[in-house]
């Protein structure tokens, strides 16, 4: 089609005319790209500097353009080892620490294990993919209401087991200040594990079938045929899975909210959760900002790496 | 290019201004009252200004809160948008007024006489400079307990005049297998009913010391610590199971009968009255023990913002409407609350509200009503917050002993100061 598009081109005898066009043609994909080009300049790395530099003035109800020095950062750096009683900060970025270690571990350990599952030719596949699946349609108010009320001892779980005649079982980490950070990870795994079992799904079924023969044919175990090969071949499946999880941990807010509203005592703060109540709630917008400043350093820890790993592969 | 596009923005809005030289007979009200009960309330006011012919254009943003509501009042501010009036608590009018965007009703003030009548604690808030920037719609007090009359039959008890009286009170529950206190584990009702706890504690002078001025002493002293052992006492006697409730649930325990009392502010009586309750045979109200004679208050605002001149009068009837004496008896009967005016006569409010317009003339004249800290009202938000993370850490046991919370109380209010 292109091809007779331009020997018809080359057939007219006006010379200017082409010109514009491929010049049109040429353009076409920026004059597409420049409106979503422009607002991701403005409204993500705009704001990004925008934050970066409120972090370092006095805001406090209305941003201020005063630049007054890092005051906010010497607070934030102040309260990180307020351990006795926690502060909300200290409370925020450990809490942080167990959730998306655990977050990300226990939905790799158990996407890649109900893949595995999944993937010895059952029958039924298809009814029970979507099941596990599903719960990633669902929004985090929806996961966190639910599991609220699942998880409550009043009402759930517990109240359940007590009216069919356990009486001696309790389970109310959801109403304990230590414990109440590990149910948001119950939470937050039960909704995103499936997803991830998809992703390890798509890497197992991409794996080339003669290579799992040849092994079989050495004598390989299943377990040893898992762990030697199939595992390894997953590789990148296991790094995206990680960088989405990684960005769904620090991004996690409605999450908390929908399940703990922030915990006893806040103990069930993230710093996302952190960053909303000093900016909008405490009135304390520099403080805020440099803490969503001190969450983007964090992702940007994760990202760049990443990045650098990805792009350096390419040319080889 | 610039030039022209300059042009012909002015002749636009010059086009724009000339177009609306008339007066714009409607009031544009930014709210978050938009539950059955609260909503229902507004609508008296709606149709007030109707009669004298004001549209009203509703920009309810819900969450009870007000936070969403709040966030976008920044932005329609920021903008330079300006809403006629917009609901507002405490010290965030101060804010707006200090940025300078709100109104000045000064002159409707003088001739309405809201001096006079408006209770001067709650002017703090309502005049900034000398200048009236809101007008407050109601008063809430936060000082109550909320009684099931049949428990209270049943264990045969009686009003507690004093903080050991209550503890008494709680005991004879407990004995009998109710759950005696009824609370939501959520820093704000937690921290609502410690203010009950101080003032009842330190007495009135104390609580004004403490928690409207923020005297060091008095934050660290002896008195403070023997208020938090005393909700330390308090929270003995409350459901294993509170962490975390909300507080129309921790009022639902009390309607029902599984809970003796609930300490929460005059807004509880809503959920009573949604239930069909009547005050005096099915629900007492009682001022917390040991502080009679004084009101801990919050107050709705109508904060009114320094819009165009065509829309001043618009503004001017809303805020005239909002402070009278009509309206704010048929607002509050339905609210819970009570006026915001000390001389509206209470023959339409039921024995509570009776109790509680009485309780606040008398604050009011002897100079005993006093901000919530909880509620935003003793200090502003920053402030106000860190108190309420000291007194939930201490409540869910991140702080231990009464000791380490003053402490950290100390601590937490300078760093917000």
């Amino acid at each position: 089609m292109s091809t007779v598009a331009t020997s018809q081109i080359k057939l007219t005898p006006e010379r200017s005319r082409p010109s514009v066009r491929s010049r049109l043609q040429d353009a076409l994909p920026k004059i597409v790209l420049a409106p979503s080009f422009a607002i991701t300049i403005v409204f993500v790395y705009g704001f990004i500097l925008w934050t970066i530099y409120l972090s370092f003035t006095n805001s406090k109800t209305f941003p201020s353009y005063v630049i007054t020095g890092s005051r906010a950062y010497q607070r934030l750096w102040g309260w990180t080892f307020d351990t006795d009683p926690p502060s909300s900060w200290y409370t925020s970025i450990t809490n942080m620490g167990i959730f998306g270690f655990l977050y990300i571990l226990i939905c790799l350990a158990l996407g890649l294990f109900l893949a595995i599952l999944l993937d010895q030719k059952i029958r039924g596949e298809g009814v029970l993919r979507p099941i596990y699946l599903y719960p990633m349609a669902l929004s985090f108010i929806v996961t966190g209401v639910a599991w609220k009320w699942f998880l409550d001892p009043g009402l759930g779980l517990e109240q359940t087991l007590h009216q069919w005649g356990w009486t001696s079982f309790h389970f109310d980490w959801i109403k304990n200040k230590d414990f109440v950070i590990y149910t948001v990870v119950i939470a937050g795994v039960w909704q995103a594990s499936g997803f991830i079992m998809a992703m390890f799904l798509a890497g197992l079924r991409g794996i080339d079938g003669e290579i799992m023969k040849a092994a079989q044919i050495d004598g390989a175990t299943t377990f040893q045929l898992y762990r030697r090969i199939v595992i390894p071949l997953l590789r990148p499946i296991f790094l995206s899975a990680f960088i989405v999880l990684a960005h769904l941990a620090i991004k996690s807010y409605d999450l908390v909210v929908a399940l703990t509203s922030g915990g006893p005592g806040g103990s069930a703060w993230l710093p996302s959760n952190f960053m909303y109540e000093y900016t909008f709630k405490r009135n304390e917008m520099a403080v805020g900002s440099a803490s969503a400043v001190i969450m983007l350093m964090t992702i940007v820890a994760i990202i760049v790496p990443y990045l650098y790993s990805e792009l350096r592969e390419k040319p080889r | 290019m610039l030039r022209k596009l300059l042009i012909g923005t002015a002749l636009a809005t010059s086009f724009a201004f000339s177009a609306h030289a008339a007066d714009v007979k409607e009031v544009q009200m930014l709210h978050w009252w938009t539950s059955g009960g609260e909503a229902a309330a507004l609508n008296v006011l709606k149709g007030d200004l109707a009669k004298e012919g004001y549209a009203w254009k509703d920009v309810p943003v819900a969450g009870g809160g007000g936070d969403a509501a709040m966030t976008a009042l920044k932005a329609m501010v920021a903008a330079g948008n300006y809403p006629t009036a917009s609901q507002m608590l405490g010290y965030t009018v101060l804010d707006y007024a200090a940025a300078g965007v709100m109104g000045d009703l000064t002159e409707t003030a003088k001739k309405e006489g809201w001096d006079k009548s408006v209770p001067a604690a709650l002017q703090k808030f309502s005049v900034y400079e000398g200048k009236w920037v809101a007008a407050p719609v109601n008063v809430h007090s936060v000082n109550w307990l909320w009684i099931n009359k049949a428990v209270m039959d049943k264990i045969g008890g009686t009003e507690p005049k004093t903080f050991d009286d209550f503890i008494a009170l709680l005991d004879k529950a407990k004995a009998a297998g109710v759950i005696p206190l009824a609370l939501g584990g959520q820093n704000w009702q937690e921290a609502t009913m410690f203010d009950s706890v101080v003032l009842s504690t330190g007495g009135p002078e104390f609580y004004k010391k403490a928690f409207n001025d923020l005297d060091d002493a008095s934050l660290k002293s002896d008195t403070m610590k023997k208020s938090f052992d005393n909700l330390a006492k308090l929270v003995t006697y409350v459901d294993p199971n509170f962490s975390g409730r909300d507080w129309n649930l921790a009022t639902a325990m009390v309607i029902k009968g599984d809970a003796l009392v609930q300490v929460m502010g005059d807004w509880a009586k809503g959920e009573f009255h949604a239930a069909k309750k009547t005050p005096g045979t099915d629900f007492l109200c009682y001022r917390f023990p040991g502080t009679d004679g004084s009101v801990i208050y919050n107050s709705d605002m109508f904060g009114m913002f320094n819009v165009p001149d065509d829309r001043k009068a618009a503004q001017v009837a809303l805020a005239t409407a909002t402070l009278s004496k009509s309206f704010q008896s048929a607002f509050n009967v339905v609210k819970g609350s009570v006026p915001a005016r000390t001389d509206v006569p209470d023959t339409d409010f039921d024995a509570c509200g009776k109790k509680g317009i009485a309780d606040l003339k008398k604050a009011n004249d002897g100079g005993t009503l006093f901000g919530s800290l909880a509620q935003g009202y003793g200090a502003p938000p920053a402030v106000a917050n860190a108190y309420k993370d000291v007194v939930s850490k201490f409540v869910h046991g991140q702080i231990k002993t009464s000791d380490e919370a003053v402490t950290e109380l100390v601590k937490a209010i300078d760093d917000a100061k």
